[in-house]
């Protein structure tokens, strides 16, 4: 590194590399300005060049991919590296992965973009911001993980133009030092080479000259062919401390002279704290602190266990609420009257129309009615949520496992009234997202404990009761269909009616080709609030969907593999998909008595799914044997980590076809723990085989498109095993013992 | 006050006796690679080792693991830097995604193999089913079970049961 003279600005010590921020994302330079020295203090420390936003490169060569997302199992710490070494013809061995500072400057550019078009904030971001003054007030706070976007939006908008930008600039000051032409000159390996002279240097030789020199504006992006790293299955970087016990989760963070708290929230969302009686817990020993938090009552202690013990034994009064006379069946009947409402005042929303479905149905000699529900459902995350925070002198500073930091730290900014660059969001690990870290609830109740015992930080931990109690909930949802079938079995008209409308917008729209449709939707709120859960509002209408065109193709008496594929006739894509699931499923195949298969798709957040589920009813509740998958999510970026998140997708979605349900007894929720909230184990998870199609086209997501399709094929099972169509979720609700179908 | 053996090291440690050993790790002795999951003995992601067993941390209280050998994620490693077959099978599997529950999951598997050191789908059914993976890692962590089993054991031409039919993770 000989050649290394340090340049730019030199501030309290740290090397401010003199790099530039690249125009990055859609194809236009957004972010004007020398923004790099401002931004290398954040990442850079001294000897380190940071040659645009995304990618420093150190004295030893080492090129730093810099990721504004977070880790929560979904790989992406690895694979959006993996994007931008490829482009920089950077050498794997020698890159490393540091997580963006919660900071403005690495918002996602994305998120964004859509703040630059009012009335087109995506929800996901929306459902991440409490409260309107923060939508107001953050339109540049979004580093947000969710809605399956750091591959798709950062991945290629980001990771893989400053990688070609960042290798054109040293190919760049490599022609100029050598007096040659830049045509004459490649990178491999994190080497400039000039094959003509035999020249090979590293790419730091030329780090620090490339970095003062203006970024290219539209840098040549490699065709796949040329890949060298994506599309290959790259051993995933977070894995080795994950086996070991010392990769750093939000419950692991530890300071000096940290004391710990838990806290319980009123069991009712929206009641307050009345009073408190902790006479009791005060005596106990270890107890430092009772904090009335107005809508939870906190303990700070010497040590979890002291709070959790002194916890138990507080009484609290609540505000009383309307919500206390809402149990799980009025909640479903009073959708079903809010929906009659909205038709009968005309007051449906429409969601989607095309044709006239309304005449057809009313021609229609026979109409095809089914009604569907699914409950609320808690993430459940292993991690049960916590914070640890510290207020010293004016400054507040906190660590957490957060799907959206910048959000986080705004709203603690926000609601206890300081100013933002005196709040510090420090992000760990996730043990678990699934949607439910995107909040700033847990953030802010530390944040409160700790304005409480100025000076102390302090770990706040939920116990498991309370992350099952006070979650942001995936909806419960009513589902209304209507259809009719032309002569030929195939449907002419669908009609849909549900409660509730979230995102993506285009989750409840099918596929397939009928002429006829309408989508409509009525809002029926209750107090629970809601979350995003992996894969959102695809959860539950991937199970009406495509139930409902599997009761569509058995009224047709058409197997419902081959009435998808009839109605699919202006999706290639998806027809593939399908064809692919069924071909390694051996779709149709003799299966043994009391056993059936069951088949469904789903295209979301840009990828398309197809699965098989196989199950044995034989039992009486139902034994998933087998789950066939393919996805098509344009191109795998690191297939064998695609092929991990479908499986993670499936348990989870089988997880909550199976047992999910959160429901509620005067207006609180009922479940507690994992006695009464089961999930899949080892001896009840299904074995799964995953096909990919890589069809080139726009990269899709990889965490959520999983989830939906596995619900839908498992009901679609059971029927086919038992006659028996379930139109209501969790499954196991139903008592299926007497159900097998003795002709098969 | 408390005398613990915690990976072959001694502590003392000054805890109210109902205290769960759990606690006792993670604040007191300062590892953390044992985790809270649900403080009922539901999920096993707070498995450990007591004398060789398999055991839930969170509901153990402290006086009982005196005088008993207590062995945590951090002292599974036979030798500093050398893993755990275990371990670098959950590694060749990519097994991981969150990764909170693995420290569990590995505890409860190493415990299933010093018992049973080539077991069946249905003996790793049964000894892993207290273990919850919300990212459902489970096939994988069947593989790498077995794939473990194999080099511990020096068995080459044992096939797993859930690699037939050529699915990519049973």
């Amino acid at each position: 590194m000989g050649k290394w003279t340090r340049r730019g600005f030199i501030t309290a010590g740290v090397l401010t590399g003199g790099g530039m921020i690249l125009g990055v994302g859609l194809g236009v330079a957004v972010r004007p300005g020398h923004r790099a020295p401002k931004l290398a203090p954040l990442v850079a420390k001294d000897d380190e060049v940071l040659v645009n936003a995304w990618v420093k490169i150190l004295p030893d060569n080492t090129v730093t991919a810099i990721v504004p997302h977070c880790e929560m199992g979904q790989g992406v710490h690895t694979s959006l590296p993996m994007m931008l070494a490829d482009e920089m013809d950077a050498d794997w061995g020698k890159v490393a992965m540091e997580q963006a500072p919660a900071h403005e400057e690495y918002a996602n550019f994305h998120m964004a973009r859509s703040h630059l078009f009012p009335g087109k904030v995506p929800g996901l971001v929306q459902d991440t911001l409490d409260g309107a003054f923060l939508k107001l007030t953050q339109s540049l706070s979004l580093q947000t993980t969710g809605g399956s976007f750091s591959v798709r939006a950062t991945g290629t908008l980001g990771m893989r133009v400053a990688g070609a930008a960042a290798r054109e600039m040293l190919i760049g000051a490599a022609a100029r030092q050598w007096g040659v032409a830049t045509t004459e000159l490649r990178a491999e390996n994190s080497h400039i080479y000039h094959d003509a002279s035999g020249r090979i240097e590293p790419f730091i030789t030329f780090a620090a000259a490339a970095a003062e020199n203006k970024p290219p504006s539209q840098p040549k992006l490699k065709e796949p062919s040329q890949f060298k790293l994506m599309g290959r299955n790259i051993a995933r970087i977070d894995i080795p401390a994950k086996v070991n016990g010392t990769a750093g989760f939000g419950i692991d963070v530890d300071l000096p002279g940290m004391k710990y708290a838990t806290v319980k929230a009123a069991p009712v969302f929206g009641s307050k704290v009345v009073s408190i009686d902790s006479k009791e817990a005060e005596k106990l020993p270890g107890v430092i602190k009772v904090v009335n938090l107005e809508d939870s009552v906190g303990v700070i202690a010497e040590g979890y266990w002291q709070a959790k013990k002194a916890l138990d034994k507080i009484t609290v009064k609540y505000s009383p609420s309307d919500a206390y006379s809402l149990d799980q069946e009025s909640m479903f009947e009073r959708f079903g009257q809010d929906m009659d409402k909205a038709t009968a005042n005309q007051e449906e929303k429409v969601d989607f129309t095309t044709g006239d479905s309304r005449v057809v149905l009313a021609a229609a000699e026979t109409v095809i009615e089914a009604e569907y529900r699914v409950p609320f459902l808690a993430h459940a995350t292993m991690e049960p949520m916590n914070c640890t925070a510290w207020m010293h002198g004016d400054q507040l500073e906190f660590w957490a496992g957060m799907q959206n930091p910048l959000g986080a730290r705004d709203a603690v900014a926000n609601e206890l009234n300081l100013q933002k660059h005196k709040v510090t969001a420090h992000n760990v690990y996730l043990g678990g997202g699934f949607g439910r870290r995107a909040r700033p609830d847990y953030p802010l109740q530390a944040a409160k404990l700790a304005m409480a015992l100025p000076g102390v930080p302090i770990k706040m931990i939920w116990s498991r009761e309370e992350d099952t109690q006070q979650d942001f909930y995936r909806q419960a949802v009513m589902s209304r269909f209507r259809a009719s079938l032309a002569p030929s079995g195939l449907p002419e008209a669908w009609e849909n009616q549900f409660v509730d409308k979230h995102e993506p917008v285009e989750a409840p729209y099918i596929p397939y080709a009928i002429n006829n449709q309408y989508i409509h939707y009525t809002d029926s709120p209750t107090h629970v609030r809601f979350g995003a859960w992996r894969s959102v509002d695809h959860s539950h209408h991937g199970f009406f969907t495509e139930s409902f065109i599997d009761e569509l193709a058995f009224a047709a008496q058409v197997d419902p593999y081959e009435y998808r594929r009839k109605l699919l006739v202006n999706e290639p894509r998806l027809m593939k998909v399908l064809e692919k699931a069924a071909e390694i499923s051996r779709w149709g195949r003799k299966l043994p008595k009391g056993w059936g298969q069951g088949i469904a798709l789903q295209q979301s957040f840009g990828t398309l799914v197809a699965q098989v589920v196989e199950v044995d009813m034989t039992q009486g509740s139902p034994r998933v044997d087998r789950v066939f998958c393919t996805v098509d999510p344009g191109f795998a970026v690191n297939p064998d980590g695609m092929i991990a998140q479908m499986e993670s997708g499936i348990i989870f979605g089988l997880t909550a076809a199976l047992y999910g349900e959160i429901s509620l007894e005067k207006g609180a929720v009922v479940q507690s723990n994992f006695h009464d909230y089961p999930m899949v184990r080892m001896n009840t998870a299904p074995k799964i085989t995953v096909s990919i199609i890589n069809s080139m086209e726009a990269i899709g997501g990889a965490g959520e498109p999983g989830t939906p399709a596995v619900a839908p094929a498992l009901t679609n099972a059971i029927f086919a095993a038992t006659g028996k169509r379930i139109r209501e979720l969790p499954v196991s609700k139903f008592d299926n013992r007497y159900d097998i179908k003795t002709s098969s | 006050m408390f005398k613990l053996t915690v990976n072959g090291t001694s502590y003392e440690v000054d805890v109210e006796a109902d205290t769960p050993l759990l606690w006792v790790i993670r604040e007191q002795l300062k590892l953390s690679g044992t985790k809270f999951g649900c403080g009922m003995a539901l999920c096993g992601a707070c498995t450990i080792h007591l004398d060789g067993n398999p055991i839930r941390s969170c509901t153990t209280p402290v006086s009982v693991a005196q005088g008993k050998a207590i062995t945590t994620i951090e002292g599974l490693a036979p030798v500093v830097d050398q893993p755990h077959p275990l371990q670098q099978a959950w590694i060749e599997e990519q097994v991981p995604q969150c990764g909170y529950c693995q420290s569990g999951q590995i505890m409860s598997a190493a415990a299933l193999l010093a018992r049973v050191p080539q077991p069946s789908d249905a003996d790793i059914d049964n000894a892993m089913q207290g273990n919850i993976c919300r990212c459902g890692t489970y096939g994988r962590i069947k593989k790498a079970i077995k794939s473990a089993s194999m080099k511990i054991s020096g068995v080459q031409h044992f096939i797993p049961e859930s690699s037939k039919e050529g699915q990519s993770h049973g």
